[in-house]
């Protein structure tokens, strides 16, 4: 009795869903009734596709956001990883090039997280730096020029499908369930929400708040550089300014899944739905042959509409239980 | 890691635990904060298996001294022995792992997570590859909870349950560790009478333990039920620790209090004006009922209450920060209707509010900016420009008035002593020429020295013609410096006392419920 009420409240507990994923039904739903192709099977796994680059940021960003912090160089990094692992292969070869690109970023994160720990200068600060000095670093190792990759099978693989699913969706489907696993079950997810609820009381607790911060920034850099890895897959190359305004539009993916900008709440399945929300928003009114500067009018209106409904229901149902 | 209780200790056994050597010996503790010596030269003493009550007024350094115990403060000077070695505690994980836990007054819980991950927070049960064991995390969070009595689940959050439920869970924390020293931070400030009777079952379970008690609090009844010896401070000093069965409480009383309340000159009640403010009926919601009241000219109205009496949501009424729900206020007798805080500034009403560094000034401007920010419209000139030399004949005006001592107008607030910073606050309001002058708990955390010149200064401006209320939770402030005592409990009015034949016991009785 007790047991199956136990896993009962286990299976609720996985399958709470966040509430982004009704507008993201929503959106599906009406571009399915609206366009003749939004349906198709090869349509949903284009969307897949694309989002992947932004859901692998977005992951990471989950994380560090949850925790009360913020990486907005992610953007820059995303081309410093996509330009090392292009530039070097020839050099010492793909895979040790790829292993130097996705090191670059968990050593970006590693640097971002001491010094928000050491020096106590916010995250946005440090991080809006980094964001500027590892993009003037990209310009400088890569002397403004593209690199195309010259091993195909690097190509290859961003355009590759596995099992009926491009094979980059199911690198950022897996990763999320892995992140998902993280931030639910794993003590350290749990401190992360601890530090970004009450970060006094988690040191109080004795949680080591300084390290569990660096940690999650060095998950942020490795997944910003994947992302910059498997985006140079799919285009064959890397371009110094890849990358531009992805920390905006991964903050905007990860705050309409509902993580809270000062932190302590949050879920990696809200941020599926919300990178997967943006993601068929621009492709349906792509479909719908809606001009672009109108579809930035539009994700914009909506972000704000978005955060607004759920404040409001919110707040209705905060009110106290008294137990 | 789990509660395993220690052995429980015969009577005989006990005895002879208390007898020992003390468990706990704090030596000569002094701290210091800039500008307030918090502690000076405190010794205690604490057995095994005794609950230690710690009494004194607020301010009196009690809990500046557990944050030292806890590890959240460290002393300047003085030494900690707990079962005769000399320790010291650069965190509090260091206080807790030797075995010493606060439990904090103010509620150190993460609302967004679950009771059972609060309770263990920082030492969650860890399973392989770093997963959280949840079915041992939940089993040892619900027995916890059952031995306290609780009714909550361990999955419930944190955010969602009463602050009294808040204070079970900060209780249960201090139980997953063994501990040795339990130090109680006013814990039953929002407890029901039932909640409480949990609670002292509670502390006296620890005690059969062998664990030293220290127990903090303003209540009489709760010290004398609970305590085996108490310790008074007054001013960051020890002034006496006693059997609790040797002493009552008008000794305690006297010590805590340490001057004589007399002295004061005192006016016949025909020597106020006209009544200024004016309160019948108000109500709001859960806060507060049918409060009614008169405030004269030249009048000090004390109101007395325990916190979440609804004294500052009183205040915030007046001042149109809350809207009532029924009831009038009056102002020279006529009806007014205060809805924002521009209303009652016009009608002559001025509040300094209860948490001076939150509510009361903007820390980061100057001390001139900071007086002139509720009288602009008096100091801008045509086309909305400011006038400086209005600013500074403001600033020159209620400097001197306050005897404020500040490096000079351009001075930031932030670096002013608290007593100094009231005195902005209260120069900000005069500013304005109040006619009424709501001051709430405004000698909070400030030195004797400047509280006094506080108290003669709210004698002084009642006696220029204002009409005063003052709110606090002190005694012998509300006692010395008002006419008449209002108080406060549950959000009604227990009692309205003449100042000049108002005793304690009346006073502590009415806002007790009895």
């Amino acid at each position: 009795m007790t047991k199956t009420l136990q896993s009962l409240t286990h299976l609720s507990r996985l399958t709470v869903v966040p509430p982004i994923w009704l507008f993201t039904l929503a959106c599906a739903l009406f571009f399915t009734v609206t366009t003749d192709n939004f349906a198709e099977i090869g349509n949903l796994t284009n969307i897949l596709q694309q989002t992947s680059t932004i859901g692998l940021i977005a992951l990471g960003m989950t994380v560090v956001m949850i925790n009360g912090n913020i990486d907005l160089s992610v953007g820059a990094v995303v081309a410093l990883a996509a330009s090392l692992a292009v530039g070097l292969q020839s050099d010492i070869g793909t895979l040790p090039a790829v292993a130097v690109g996705l090191g670059s970023g968990i050593a970006l994160g590693f640097l971002n997280g001491m010094i928000v720990w050491k020096t106590g200068v916010d995250a946005f600060i440090v991080t809006l730096g980094a964001m500027i000095g590892v993009r003037g670093l990209v310009f400088v190792y890569t002397q403004e020029q593209s690199f195309f990759a010259m091993d195909f099978a690097y190509s290859d693989f961003g355009m590759s499908q596995t099992l009926g699913l491009p094979t980059l969706a199911w690198v950022f489907l897996g990763f999320t369930v892995v992140m998902h696993w993280v931030m639910t079950s794993t003590v350290h997810g749990r401190n992360a929400y601890a530090v970004g609820g009450n970060r006094e009381a988690a040191l109080n607790a004795g949680i080591r708040v300084g390290r569990h911060m660096v940690v999650n920034f060095m998950i942020v850099g490795f997944f910003a550089a994947l992302a910059g890895i498997t985006l140079s897959t799919q285009m064959g190359a890397s371009t110094p300014n890849l990358g531009r305004e992805y920390e905006l539009w991964t903050i905007t993916a990860v705050v309409l899944g509902g993580t809270k900008l000062t932190g302590g709440a949050g879920s990696i399945l809200g941020t599926l739905g919300g990178v997967l929300a943006i993601g068929i928003l621009r492709n349906g009114m792509n479909l719908m042959q809606v001009p672009a500067f109108y579809v930035l009018v539009i994700l914009g209106a909506i972000l704000i509409a978005v955060l607004f409904i759920d404040r409001q229901v919110n707040r209705a149902g905060s009110e106290e239980v008294e137990a | 890691m789990t509660a395993h209780p220690a052995a429980i200790h015969s009577a005989a056994e006990l005895d002879d635990l208390r007898r020992r050597a003390p468990l706990l010996k704090l030596d000569g503790i002094t701290k210091t904060f800039p500008g307030v010596v918090a502690l000076d030269d405190v010794s205690l003493e604490v057995r095994a298996g005794e609950v230690h009550a710690l009494l004194g007024e607020n301010g009196a350094g009690k809990s500046t001294l557990m944050k030292i115990l806890a590890g959240n403060h460290q002393a300047n000077r003085g030494q900690i022995h707990l079962e005769g070695e000399v320790v010291h505690f650069d965190n509090p994980m260091q206080a807790k792992e030797a075995g010493i836990v606060l439990i904090h007054q103010e509620l150190s819980l993460v609302p967004e997570m679950s009771v059972a991950e609060n309770i263990f927070l920082g030492a969650l049960p860890r399973g392989m590859f770093g997963t959280v064991k949840w079915r041992v995390l939940h089993a040892v969070a619900a027995e916890i909870l059952k031995t306290l009595g609780c009714k909550f689940s361990p999955r419930d959050k944190v955010g969602r349950l009463s602050i009294a439920n808040r204070q079970m869970v900060e209780i249960a924390r201090a139980l997953v560790f063994t501990p040795k020293v339990v130090v109680f931070d006013e814990p039953t400030a929002s407890l029901t009478d039932a909640e409480k009777v949990v609670l002292f079952e509670i502390i006296r379970g620890l005690t059969k333990k062998g664990v030293g008690v220290v127990y903090i609090s303003h209540r009489m009844d709760e010290i004398f039920t609970l305590s085996d010896r108490l310790t008074v401070l007054r001013d960051g000093k020890v002034r006496g620790t006693l059997e609790t069965s040797e002493t009552s409480e008008d000794g305690v009383t006297q010590l805590m209090i340490g001057r004589s309340l007399e002295g004061r000159t005192k006016r016949a009640a025909g020597a106020f004006g006209p009544v200024a403010l004016e309160v019948k009926g108000l109500t709001c919601g859960s806060l507060y009922h049918d409060v009614s009241f008169q405030v004269r000219k030249g009048e000090v109205v004390g109101m007395y209450g325990l916190v979440g009496a609804g004294r500052t949501e009183v205040a915030e009424t007046l001042f149109g920060l809350r809207t009532p729900d029924a009831g009038e206020i009056r102002i020279d007798g006529e009806v007014v209707a205060i809805d924002a805080p521009p209303a009652a500034i016009a009608r002559g009403l001025a509040l300094v509010p209860e948490s001076r560094k939150e509510q009361g000034l903007v820390l980061g401007m100057s001390c001139r900016d900071n007086m002139s920010m509720a009288k602009l419209s008096g100091v801008t000139g045509r086309f909305g420009f400011l006038k400086p030399r209005a600013e500074q004949a403001i600033y020159d005006e209620y400097a001197k008035t306050l005897d404020l001592r500040a490096p000079g107008p351009a001075a930031l607030a932030v670096n002013l002593s608290g007593g100094n910073q009231q005195k902005v606050v209260i120069g900000k309001w005069l500013a304005t020429d109040p006619e009424i002058l709501i001051l709430d708990e405004p000698t909070r955390g400030i030195d004797v020295g400047s509280k006094s010149e506080i108290h003669d200064l709210i004698r002084r401006l009642a006696a220029s013609g204002l009409a005063v209320l003052v709110i606090s939770s002190e005694m012998p402030e509300i006692m010395g410096v008002s006419d008449r005592v209002l108080a406060l409990y549950h959000g009604r009015i227990a009692g309205d006392f003449d100042a000049e034949t108002l005793t304690e016991d009346r006073l502590v009785q009415a806002i007790s419920g009895l």
